[in-house]
């Protein structure tokens, strides 16, 4: 138990007033960036770089890593409330979680939310305190062909479950992966799919896909149906979270499983993207209450925020152990690392044990204030769900344009954002899913480029798909899931139809 | 003789004349674009830079530090090449500023800036797993015993990382699998889990792996062994690392320039600014502490030198490049 050793250590750097109101100013300030779509976490830590160029190592980190989880809690919000995923990771989020904050349970969503997001969080800090040193090297058995093999299994996982018919679900994939096939090709440098247009060579944005699709497709859809019966009459109590909470236990199974998958996602550097619609796609095959999902299911709001949560902070210890960051803010984080005059790396945890194990128990601590400040807030952010229909909709309106341009400061990604827009209300209109398109956009060119990669490794040969073990079970797995669900369904109705017939 | 001379005399007269109060100073923040993302060597020496003028308050404007790194960087160049006029906007890079246009079809040329200087010149090592070859002829042993099987990492396609490959290709006539990742750091770290053979990293890209011991540098692409500084691990530094010269691999110099650009239409004025800026920088003991870590060599080309330097290095990159049919008509 060397490492509970160093983990006290670790409390008594991290337990002092300074590091605790640095917690909650940047708890609070990552709230404020998570809510705002566009902005972000990893643009709020490199907004605050700079303030932290005169602060300690720990301290610094501490600030920062408070305002990652902070904002990875308040990226929740506009998923549940609007139908406004903030980030990449929180998109599995709207699909359980908007249909029941707009059935008058936001308060309930919210919390369902939080509370599975702490709990996939603490599973996860838990995780990098007993393994931090034995774990870091089960990334480095990560070549392109088992990358690729992660992000099948993602696919597999995720495409087989969803009610529409198989050939919307392709079309649907079809055209995220146009789409994340523009601009720069990494294996072979030529310039894709801009249309003449320059500024495309920096590919189309996640954010500004989604807050077109999802927001102002909504929007749309709603301006249509019916503007004035959309205000939700929802019950604000304080009560109603302690209640949701205490709640909670009942998805026992569903919590494990999904931070089982969260942190397995985020050692092998997966992702938390990756993560939450892998569990969400698991959670609903396998929940009892699976009929249920997409119409504000508890367990598909615990699914994705509990592997959410969990891949993103096990996604540090790559990060400190092999200076591979798992998420973009991480990566900032890493930047930040080298200014303060520290390399990530394998030799950090040897040099500056006082700074890794600082860091590991201000995870403890930040996510403790984090789960208590958003909880607080709550009733709050669930107050807005009363306001009327012709309120929030230039509200939304207004949130998607500004965030849409604040990604890269660019007038192009508003116009994009409103063609994304129409796309969706025509999805939604036609009936096809966005899901899909969503995985293809965020993943798609990861899963290209292994693919490419491991190709140029084999020298065109397959086999290098079944090359180990490792590789071999994640394909088999991902076949598994893509193939045995409509099987099922086919003998089953071919058992109806021959059970008719004589 | 006469033109040292003449040089010597050129920096005492801009030392005399760039103290005084400057025809513009800055009244508003700057933003400072890297074509890289967080974390890559751009990116560090962009927030170097930041870190170095803000520390030392050298000018009373907050500067911001965004990144563009879609299209290889290509989004950061475009970016800025749009902002004509605007001296609020630099643009950090490295030899790709000039050396994308001639093999991608991108929207810029080198011709879309406005030259500021080259601070830095990144170096390039030869790497391989901890228990890989053990010198550089064991390597090209190995390689070539791999008939054409051998894989080397790097970052992108068609830049540096490639370049050099193909040169190594030449020199020591083998064939290489190269294969590009999106980073320096991601090809190191496919190196040491053993999924290629060898990367030609920079050496912070790779120094807490060498530090870590999971890897190891075979050689330096210099013509003289990196400066004596403290130890790496316990029994080598970056200075025990042979050239790749005296090593047997007969590429006698590959660097890389780390590059600030302007947008164009800007006025002298604002240029011999920021050339001053650039100049207090490299003055401060943060900058020699970057240089230090990074392991890099310090430089300082502005004006002609610059421009003299980036004609040779197209000449050689449009060589290699040619060769390799990379070449588009841009």
């Amino acid at each position: 138990m060397e490492n509970f050793d160093l983990l006290l250590h670790g409390f008594s750097i991290a337990l002092s007033v300074q590091h605790i109101a640095l917690m909650v100013g940047g708890v609070l300030l990552g709230i404020l960036v998570g809510v705002l779509p566009g902005l972000g976490a990893p643009n709020g830590v490199s907004l605050l770089l700079p303030i932290t160029f005169g602060m300690q190592p720990v301290a610094a980190i501490i600030l920062l890593s408070s305002i990652y989880w902070g904002a990875l809690f308040g990226g929740s919000v506009t998923s549940i409330l609007f139908n406004i995923p903030g980030e990449p990771s929180s998109v599995a989020t709207t699909f359980d979680g908007y249909p029941m904050a707009r059935s008058g349970r936001p308060t309930q969503a919210l919390a369902t939310a939080f509370g599975s997001a702490a709990f996939g969080a603490l599973v996860g800090v838990v995780l990098i305190t007993c393994l931090a040193s034995w774990i870091a090297g089960v990334a480095l058995q990560f070549g392109p062909a088992e990358y690729f093999a992660v992000y099948f299994l993602a696919f597999s996982s995720f495409i087989g479950v969803g009610g529409a018919p198989p050939i919307k679900t392709l079309v649907s994939l079809a055209i995220g992966f146009a789409l994340a096939a523009v601009g720069m090709d990494t294996v072979s440098g030529s310039v894709r799919l801009t249309m003449g247009i320059d500024e495309l060579v920096k590919g189309v944005n996640f954010v500004v896909a989604v807050m077109g699709l999802f927001g102002i497709g909504e929007l749309l859809i709603a301006v249509e149906e019916e503007m004035d019966a959309k205000a939700v009459s929802s019950r604000i109590d304080w009560r109603e979270v302690l209640r949701t909470i205490a709640g909670l236990p009942r998805h026992w199974m569903a919590l494990l499983r999904s931070a089982a998958i969260g942190c397995w996602m985020g050692i092998t550097p997966g992702g938390p993207t990756a993560a939450s619609f892998m569990s969400y796609g698991i959670a609903k095959r396998l929940s009892p209450r699976r009929a249920r999902f997409g119409q504000g299911e508890p367990e598909g709001i615990v699914a994705p925020e509990t592997a959410d949560h969990a891949a993103g902070t096990s996604a540090l210890l790559p990060m400190l152990s092999l200076g591979i960051p798992g998420s973009a803010t991480a990566a900032v984080m890493m930047g930040g690392l080298m200014i303060w005059g520290l390399n990530p790396g394998p030799a950090l945890f040897t040099e500056q044990p006082d700074f890794v194990w600082g860091l590991i128990a201000s995870m403890y601590l930040g996510n403790i204030v984090a789960v208590v400040l958003v909880m607080l807030t709550v009733p709050i952010f669930a107050a807005l769900m009363r306001l009327p229909f012709f309120v929030i909709a230039p509200l939304i309106f207004i949130v998607c344009v500004v965030g849409a341009y604040s990604v890269s400061n660019s007038y192009l990604d508003v116009l994009l954002m409103m063609g994304f827009g129409v796309l969706g209300y025509l999805f939604k209109k036609l009936d096809y899913p966005l899901a899909p398109l969503v995985l293809a956009i965020v993943i798609g060119d990861k899963a290209e480029d292994a693919f490419r990669q491991s190709m140029l490794m084999s020298q065109g040969s397959l086999k290098i798909f079944v090359a180990n073990p490792l590789v071999s079970t994640l394909v088999g797995l991902g076949f598994a899931l893509l193939l045995v669900p409509p099987l099922l369904r086919a003998i089953g109705s071919w058992r109806r139809s021959s059970r008719r017939e004589p | 003789m006469s033109r040292t001379l003449k040089l010597a005399a050129a920096l005492a007269a801009a030392v005399a004349f760039a103290t005084p109060v400057f025809a513009w100073t800055p009244t508003k923040s700057i933003e400072f674009v890297a074509t890289a993302g967080p974390g890559g060597g751009t990116d560090n020496f962009a927030r170097a830079v930041q870190a170095a003028i803000v520390k030392n308050k050298l000018i009373d404007q907050p500067i911001v530090v965004t990144n563009k790194a879609g299209g290889s960087g290509a989004e950061g160049y475009t970016y800025v090449k749009g902002m004509a006029g605007d001296p609020y906007k630099l643009v950090f890079g490295t030899s790709n500023a000039w050396q994308q246009p001639m093999v991608s079809k991108v929207a810029f040329k080198q011709t879309d800036f406005t030259p500021v200087a080259a601070m830095v010149q990144d170096e390039f090592l030869l790497w391989v797993k901890q228990d890989g070859p053990k010198d550089v002829k064991e390597y090209l042993a190995a390689m070539a015993a791999k008939n054409g099987a051998g894989k080397m990492g790097g970052a992108q396609s068609k830049d540096t990382d490639e370049l050099l490959t193909r040169m190594i290709e030449k020199t020591a006539n083998l064939k290489l699998i190269y294969i590009p990742f999106k980073s320096g750091a991601e090809a190191a770290v496919q190196l040491a889990g053993g999924h290629v053979d060898s990367h030609v990293n920079n050496p912070s890209e790779s120094v807490g792996q060498w530090k870590g011991g999971t890897q190891r540098p075979l050689c330096v692409f210099n013509t003289q062994r990196l400066s004596d500084g403290p130890k790496v691990t316990a029994t080598e530094g970056w200075h025990d690392i042979p050239t790749c010269q005296e090593a047997g691999l007969a590429i006698p110099l590959f660097q890389q320039p780390r590059t600030i650009w302007l947008p164009l239409k800007v006025t002298p004025e604002q240029v011999a600014f920021y050339v001053d800026l650039m100049k207090k920088v490299q003055a401060t003991p943060e900058w020699k502490d970057y240089i230090e870590k990074s392991s890099q060599s310090q430089v300082f080309l502005t004006g002609d030198a610059f421009a003299k330097y980036m004609a040779e290095d197209s000449e050689r990159v449009r060589k290699v490049a040619a060769e390799q049919g990379w070449l588009v008509g841009n």
